[in-house]
């Protein structure tokens, strides 16, 4: 395991910079847990968001459920607001697969169907499965199918780069 | 009995819910959090998830019941599951086929779990004993044994208004000889560590040597319920009485039935339950029923989110593949 040197207040920065471009003044912030909601948690504040911040579990919508399991201990969603005809920023912390992403857009459209979602992601990592892609990216890596990034939080936030054995 | 082994599989995941007794406490704390995370998919626009899309549940009533049924049929179908309710008591078995073979037939139809409900003590232990490895059976209620779901969405309509199992002081009220819910309710409390579980009732409706559970008997309504942060009043089953255990049911509301004096004799913040459904002035008045304390109602909508939780978790280790460990999110 490795701590990766990479400049997280700066890459929020300036994803929050370019979110401003492209969303209008009241959309909703959607964090995915556990580690996109932290991500949206420091957006959500730098970019001085009025409306509540949502965030997403995913555990039920995964493909994988049968793979991986219940986590009993996980917080439900919590979409606070009507998202029906909203713009929407949905934020991870790593964009990998696409199949998160994937599991999120299906809860959201259970909750209602939004005017458009826009997808911002701290870090995207390649090694896409699906046609998934990010509108705001804070910083692109390549990496190997069998390395990891991970980030933990949510105070301090710091990534590390793991290598599956 | 004992079928604390055939409920676990190799890991010690839930694979069949058949009864509380013999089950850790962390198993149950398990339940009661997920059922916490499934509790929120009944106020969404679309009010499911897709975690057990394209399995099949039967509901296997040999018994009549409303709410147990209809709890489960909605819990299975907001976890995307096809479900299907079979009136036993008026098909098959009428005709002369053995449970066995009824079971069988279902299974031919690639069912993936079964609920059942039966008059006989047993019943769901047995099935779960006979049916193919590939199926899950959950206990609605067998006879006089088990109702372990319906004493999980008590522990969580409990936890929700007194978290601390250890300061509690739980009254069962009434006709414990023919509850199923009783007995699972002793086993799950004792398991959570409640401070002290007491059953009030009439001689003829306390079954012998229930104290070994290590519960307090009472038979008078006053001393019993003095200071106590629970009460769950238990109806009275006549359909299952076979001989005169009671004088007269005005007789049984005067000495047994929960009315406002005695509610007052608990503590101020007690909270009435009831597994339903209620004879109103017969082991409970409609004031104290209605009344703010009363969250029979909740214990229903809590019914839904403690089934989901135990059909996604039976079905989780159906699956034969162990769960990883850690914090599964691979991107």
């Amino acid at each position: 395991m490795k701590k990766l040197d990479i400049d997280i207040d700066a890459c929020l920065a300036a994803m929050s910079g370019e979110l401003r471009e492209v969303v209008g003044p009241d959309a909703i912030m959607i964090g995915i847990h556990s580690g996109g909601f932290w991500i949206a948690e420091r957006l959500h504040e730098l970019m001085g968001i009025e409306t509540l911040l949502g965030q997403l579990n995913i555990t039920f919508y995964r493909d994988d459920f049968s793979r991986i399991g219940l986590h009993p201990r996980v917080k439900p969603s919590n979409l606070p607001l009507e998202i029906e005809d909203r713009e929407i920023i949905l934020v991870d912390d790593v964009l990998h697969t696409g199949r998160t992403v994937r599991a999120a857009l299906n809860e959201i459209f259970d909750y209602g169907r939004p005017k458009r979602v826009i997808l911002a992601v701290l870090i995207d990592r390649g090694g896409r499965e699906l046609p998934v892609a990010a509108d705001v990216t804070g910083k692109r890596l390549s990496l190997k199918p069998d390395e990891h990034v991970k980030l933990s939080g949510p105070e301090p936030l710091a990534l590390e780069l793991k290598t599956a054995e | 009995m004992n079928d604390s082994n055939i409920q676990l599989d190799d890991n010690g995941h839930l694979k069949h819910f058949l009864t509380i007794e013999g089950l850790e406490r962390s198993l149950l704390l398990n339940i009661l959090e997920t059922a916490e995370t499934f509790s929120g998919v009944g106020a969404r626009a679309v009010k499911k998830v897709p975690i057990l899309r394209g399995k099949t549940v039967a509901n296997l009533f040999f018994e009549p019941s409303t709410r147990t049924r209809t709890t489960f049929e909605l819990a299975a179908k907001r976890l995307s599951a096809d479900i299907l309710s079979l009136n036993i008591s008026n098909s098959a078995t009428k005709k002369g086929e053995s449970l066995l073979d009824t079971l069988h037939t279902l299974e031919a139809m690639h069912c993936d779990m079964f609920i059942v409900r039966h008059a006989n003590s047993g019943a769901a232990h047995f099935i779960a004993s006979h049916v193919a490895p590939n199926i899950s059976v959950i206990n609605g209620g067998d006879g006089r044994h088990a109702h372990p779901t319906q004493a999980m969405l008590d522990m969580f309509t409990i936890r929700k208004h007194k978290p601390d199992f250890s300061k509690l002081r739980v009254a069962i009220v009434g006709d414990i000889l023919h509850s199923r819910v009783a007995r699972s309710e002793i086993h799950a409390l004792s398991i959570l560590g409640a401070s002290e579980i007491r059953v009030i009732g009439p001689r003829t409706l306390i079954p012998w040597h229930i104290e070994t559970m290590g519960v307090h008997i009472f038979h008078d309504m006053n001393a019993g319920l003095k200071d106590v942060d629970v009460i769950v009043v238990l109806r009275l089953q006549q359909e299952r009485m076979r001989s005169a255990l009671l004088p007269s049911e005005s007789e049984y509301f005067r000495l047994y039935g929960l009315t406002e004096e005695k509610l007052a004799l608990a503590k101020p913040d007690a909270i009435v339950m009831h597994p339903g459904p209620i004879n109103r002035g017969i082991e409970i008045d409609s004031r104290v029923a209605d009344s703010r304390q009363s969250v029979i109602l909740q214990q229903v909508s809590h019914g839904i989110a403690i089934r989901m939780a135990v059909m996604a978790m039976t079905m989780q280790s159906q699956s034969g593949i162990q769960p990883e460990g850690g914090h599964a999110d691979p991107d």
